[in-house]
């Protein structure tokens, strides 16, 4: 745990000192909401639209978003580290490589606890309701870092396989096609195109979404819970597994 | 003037070859639009139906316009990311060094981030034919709504030209992208004007980006909306970021 610790605090310590990546993580989401939430007002109009409040509606895009930046800062944090040898010197030491997986995590999810409470803080202030109470806002909050540690772990995944901070950029489009793909403007019942809503209906993603979105339009929605805790869980485990067998591959190549 | 034409033609060239035979430039600019193409006319395609939303060649063709302005504009944000990289190289110095004439290098650049434009273009409009874009006016309309595109490009690669002159690094790469994307996301983007409501109808009014949306998605169901004011804003943004550019071009020069 002490391993973790120091890990973390110096995850911790160098993600605070670069507002660049706390900024952008908080400031970017709000502007969406605030677009999306006024320009896609007139779909609350659609027969069997969930809520007449697109603003509540939205307010789960922030939180995939936060995650998404959270991804792409744990990645580029370890992809410097491996770039600059630091993660060989690392290596060197007794400290196990759980205690390097979970401790560079840490930025990352207080970046994504940090601009979580602003979303909802924010959110709530603008006029969305959150239907599921203050108990609900525990709970979104738990699911949002949950999501962020499952996007994170990709991101590490993806610095240790390629060992480049550029590559892990990268990943950034390719997340970005997968968030965009599932059912982040309409509930699915809604998407008209029909192979649109079968690779939503495939996509992980539309129930992170729709988790979230429970807690915000409909309340305690007991299935909506389970999947998006599930499939949250589902990826930090793959993504961590991914992570920790090419951390081995890594180290054992140095 | 025969001078101008092969500095020009010499940087766009340079320029084109990067971003060709880079995928790390190529993809995102082709990727990008195609998933907001897909994301918008595809995932919001039932926005059609809500009372009040009249644009009769449907949500594909409503989507595949804006989609379209954004890559002209995200073209000329990607050239400025070029002249940035060169600063950052040292080869734009040299450059400045070199030509016989400075202002056709931002001519060059302007070449090449037209080029990119229309190359994104061609897969844009694929991938909308494809998605099912219904078109109702004439060739002649296209070729008003290719004329748009060409000046939203133009006045994107000015614009991100004068930062990149100005700045000299590719740090300053969210001062091109930023007041692009909130200039055409504070636009009709989603539904018609009419259907905005609140802060963002306010901003839409008053959006230059709003004309050059309505006009282009006039093009496409053959109605002449807004086309003069458009043209005229599109212009007149040209002829401005021109002025930034070359007063940023001046900047580079003397800087030490």
């Amino acid at each position: 745990m002490s391993q973790i610790g120091w890990v973390a605090r110096r995850s911790v310590r160098r993600t605070l000192r670069q507002p660049a990546l706390i900024v952008p993580t908080i400031v970017f989401p709000l502007f969406l909401l605030a677009v999306n939430a006024s320009g896609l007002a007139a779909a609350t109009k659609l027969p069997g639209f969930p809520t007449d409040n697109y603003l509540s509606f939205a307010l789960s895009v922030s939180f995939m978003q936060g995650a998404l930046f959270a991804a792409t800062t744990a990645g580029a944090e370890l992809a410097t580290d491996i770039e600059t040898g630091f993660l060989n010197r690392l290596s060197l030491t007794p400290l196990r490589g759980v205690a390097i997986l979970v401790g560079q995590l840490a930025g990352a999810v207080l970046v994504s606890l940090l601009a979580s409470l602003v979303y909802l803080a924010v959110g709530l202030i603008a006029g969305a309701n959150l239907a599921a109470g203050v108990g609900g806002a525990v709970v979104l909050l738990a699911l949002a870092v949950l999501i962020g540690v499952a996007f994170g772990g990709l991101g590490l995944l993806m610095a240790l396989r390629t060992g480049s901070a550029e590559a892990v950029q990268g990943l950034f489009p390719l997340m970005f096609v997968v968030f965009f793909l599932s059912s982040l403007n309409l509930p699915r019942n809604l998407i008209e195109t029909d192979w649109f809503r079968t690779v939503a209906t495939y996509n992980p993603v539309s129930y992170l979404v729709e988790g979230i979105r429970s807690l915000v339009i409909s309340g305690w929605d007991g299935e909506a819970l389970a999947l998006g805790f599930g499939m949250a869980a589902g990826i930090a485990v793959l993504s961590f597994a991914g992570a920790a067998s090419a951390l081995r591959t890594r180290l054992t190549r140095t | 003037m025969k001078h101008v034409v092969d500095v020009a033609l010499a940087v766009a060239r340079r320029s084109l070859r990067h971003a060709f035979t880079n995928p790390a430039l190529l993809v995102p600019s082709i990727l990008f639009p195609l998933v907001f193409l897909l994301a918008f006319a595809g995932g919001l395609s039932n926005i059609d139906n809500v009372p009040g939303f009249d644009y009769k060649p449907g949500y594909t063709a409503f989507q595949y316009v804006f989609v379209l302005l954004q890559s002209a504009a995200f073209g000329g944000v990607f050239s400025g990311f070029g002249i940035a990289a060169d600063f950052e190289s040292g080869f734009a110095r040299r450059l400045l060094l070199a030509a016989p004439s400075r202002p056709a290098i931002l001519l060059g650049y302007a070449l090449s981030g037209l080029v990119r434009f229309l190359f994104t273009a061609v897969w844009v409009t694929l991938a909308a034919v494809i998605g099912g874009l219904r078109v109702d006016g004439s060739g002649v309309d296209l070729f008003g709504l290719l004329a748009l595109g060409l000046l939203v490009n133009a006045a994107s690669t000015l614009f991100a030209a004068g930062v990149s002159y100005r700045a000299r690094t590719l740090q300053a790469g969210p001062f091109m992208q930023i007041p692009i994307f909130l200039t055409l996301f504070l636009a009709p983007v989603y539904v018609p004007l009419d259907l905005l409501q609140g802060w963002i109808k306010v901003a839409a009014s008053v959006n230059p980006a709003t004309a050059l949306l309505q006009a282009g998605r006039g093009f496409i169901a053959g109605v002449q909306e807004t086309t003069v004011l458009a043209f005229a804003c599109g212009a007149g943004l040209v002829a401005l970021m021109a002025l930034y550019a070359l007063r940023g071009l001046r900047r580079a020069e003397t800087s030490p």
